[in-house]
């Protein structure tokens, strides 16, 4: 006799973590994530109740400027003295919040339009999908480098318009599970029963899909991070004088070959975080592929 | 054949007129001042900006304005705002650079990408496949600016070696191969910067299709042939996993342009990645538009012929 464990059919969490366990890669990708939303979040904290540590990220000294790591400046000192390890401190909160905000703005306009391009069909599938790839043709980081500068870069418009550039490959991805979920006996039931289109989607289709959804989210959070380096260093990122991790570069590369660390530090910062954020989101895309 | 070109061709149309109007409201409906000498500048009479909206056109609702410049895109009379020049000769000025620079990024992306797919696709589940993996999102996260500066440091630093614009100042070459040579130098890093995230994104799809082929009777077959393992991989397998190499090309461009608005700007490399960049500096909106009208031209000509090539290589393929 088959035991009852045995056909018990694993939950979606279960696999998930059963594929971080046997991953050490992963694992070790998930706890620098920890590590950095706690770091980003202690830093708010402790600096909205007055403490600043271990400087103000804003407090400038020109005596100590350009100075490389030390005992008392870990990571140096920028070219108006200002502590680098703080700044990036507080520049990992406006990653991690251009991260999160970007995905979260993308993956709803990603999950709307892929939705009903893939419920509907037809006439309006055509134009949705149409409309996708015409914005596929665009090379994404310039899109939203033109919209950023005309728009005047802040932390809002950036998140926004990084948001509204970034949607096709969810859409895209939406659509396809659409496809091929409205097809099933459920589906079929609920629409024979004559449920509405709208409860059909969300109640029935939607939670299905809800895997690989996940996974563009976590990797679309990486790729929102870069962007904003990336803006940054142009100088169309968050101003000055909040820190981000692109812009104590993009300050630093006035000093490339007299100040090192103000380039090593903050980049391996966008790669380590962006590297994690990989990682995991890879490793839950394999689990979500290795259910059936 | 005819047919899938003329559909293909029809479609083309279609999208290049959603884009066109995308970017034409991206640069329009924003706020700002398109006058290149700012909005509230005392020194400038009424007359004068007057005639600067007539000669833009700017004085016509929105879809008028769109009309004019797309009339003038296709009869070549559309020009930039800030010196005057007809948009496409500045575009046309910089497209050899820009094509020289992509093609080779395309070139670096593909080789590399492929050799680390078919490594980490034979090692498939064991820890090179691991370490493969890690390196492609390695290459992934790596921000080309940041890659760009520590080369810049060891390279200029290290070894002396010029890394800026197209070619060397200031240093007479004895003959066109060593100015040649030259050239070519100053191609590669930038072009390998912009190359770094197309190898991981080509070493993880031919990963992924390899990994299918690598199970198939024929390979089981060719195996216990007895040929070796090489003649299997790169001839066998390859030959039948290369559609992710192919229809990357496609890909890839977007992307490549991208990159190259930051890796040309680093460089001081002459394509059109970094006169998008001024001209969005400039608020050069005809140069914009225009920019982008070309960009996804160039990328649906990629496309297409990335999807003859595909059909040209895996005679499985008919082109409906």
């Amino acid at each position: 006799m088959i035991s009852s464990a045995s056909i018990t059919p694993e939950t979606p969490t279960g696999r998930i973590l059963r594929r971080f366990r046997a991953d050490p890669m992963a694992r070790i990708a998930v706890l620098v994530i920890i590590l950095f939303a706690l770091l980003a979040g202690g830093t708010a904290l402790l600096s909205s109740m007055g403490v600043n540590w271990p400087y103000n990220p804003n407090l400038t000294s020109l005596e100590q400027k350009l100075l490389p790591p030390s005992p008392s400046h870990w990571l140096g000192t920028d070219n108006l003295g200002r502590d680098v390890l703080s700044r990036m401190l507080h520049g990992a909160s406006i990653s991690l919040t251009v991260g999160l905000i970007a995905v979260a703005v993308s993956l709803g306009i990603g999950v709307v339009v892929g939705a009903i391009a893939g419920y509907f069909g037809g006439k309006i599938d055509q134009i949705l999908m149409r409309s996708v790839d015409a914005l596929l043709c665009f090379p994404t980081f310039f899109l939203i480098l033109t919209a950023v500068a005309l728009l005047g870069p802040s932390l809002i418009n950036i998140v926004i318009v990084i948001g509204l550039v970034s949607w096709t490959g969810t859409a895209r991805l939406v659509r396809g599970e659409f496809l091929t979920l409205r097809e099933t006996e459920y589906v079929k039931s609920a629409r024979v029963l004559g449920q509405r289109a709208w409860t059909i989607i969300t109640r029935h289709i939607l939670p299905n899909a809800a895997a690989p959804i996940l996974v563009t989210a976590v990797l679309g959070i990486p790729d929102a991070i870069l962007s904003e380096a990336g803006l940054s260093f142009l100088g169309f990122g968050v101003q000055p004088p909040q820190a981000t991790w692109g812009n104590i570069i993009a300050d630093g590369k006035t000093y490339l070959l007299d100040a090192w660390w103000l380039i090593l530090f903050p980049g391996l910062a966008i790669l380590i975080a962006s590297l994690s954020f990989y990682l995991a989101g890879d490793a839950l895309r394999e689990a979500a592929e290795s259910r059936n | 054949m005819t047919s899938f070109l003329l559909r293909r061709l029809g479609l083309t149309v279609v999208l290049l007129f959603i884009i066109s109007i995308i970017s034409f409201f991206i640069v329009t409906l924003t706020p700002g001042s398109p006058y290149p000498w700012g909005e509230l500048n005392p020194k400038i009479s009424a007359e004068v900006k007057a005639n600067f909206r007539k000669k833009f056109h700017l004085d016509r609702p929105l879809p008028e304005q769109y009309a004019f410049i797309m009339r003038d895109l296709f009869t070549g009379d559309l020009r930039s705002i800030k010196d005057d020049r007809p948009v496409m000769t500045r575009i046309m000025e910089r497209l050899p650079a820009t094509l020289a620079l992509n093609l080779a990024a395309i070139l670096i992306s593909l080789s590399f990408g492929t050799l680390l797919g078919v490594y980490a696709a034979r090692n498939a589940g064991r820890w090179q496949d691991m370490a493969g993996s890690f390196v492609a999102f390695l290459f992934i996260a790596l921000p080309s600016f940041w890659i760009s500066y520590l080369l810049a440091i060891v390279l200029v630093k290290g070894f002396h070696v010029p890394i800026l614009g197209t070619h060397s100042y200031g240093i007479e070459f004895p003959n066109v191969f060593a100015a040649g040579l030259d050239t070519l130098w100053h191609l590669l890093l930038p072009a390998t910067v912009l190359a770094i995230g197309g190898i991981a994104a080509q070493s993880r799809y031919l990963r992924a299709t390899m990994i299918g082929t690598l199970r198939e009777d024929y390979i089981r077959t060719a195996r216990s042939k007895g040929l070796a393992e090489e003649t299997v991989l790169y001839k066998h397998a390859l030959r039948n996993s290369i559609r992710p190499l192919v229809t990357g090309i496609g890909m890839l461009l977007p992307a490549l342009i991208s990159g190259a608005v930051i890796v040309e700007n680093i460089f001081a490399y002459p394509g059109m990645g970094r006169l998008g960049y001024e001209a969005v500096l400039e608020r050069d909106y005809p140069t914009l538009v225009a920019l982008n009208f070309v960009v996804a031209a160039l990328v649906l000509l990629g496309n297409l012929l990335s999807d003859l090539l595909y059909a040209a290589v895996d005679p499985r393929v008919r082109l409906e």
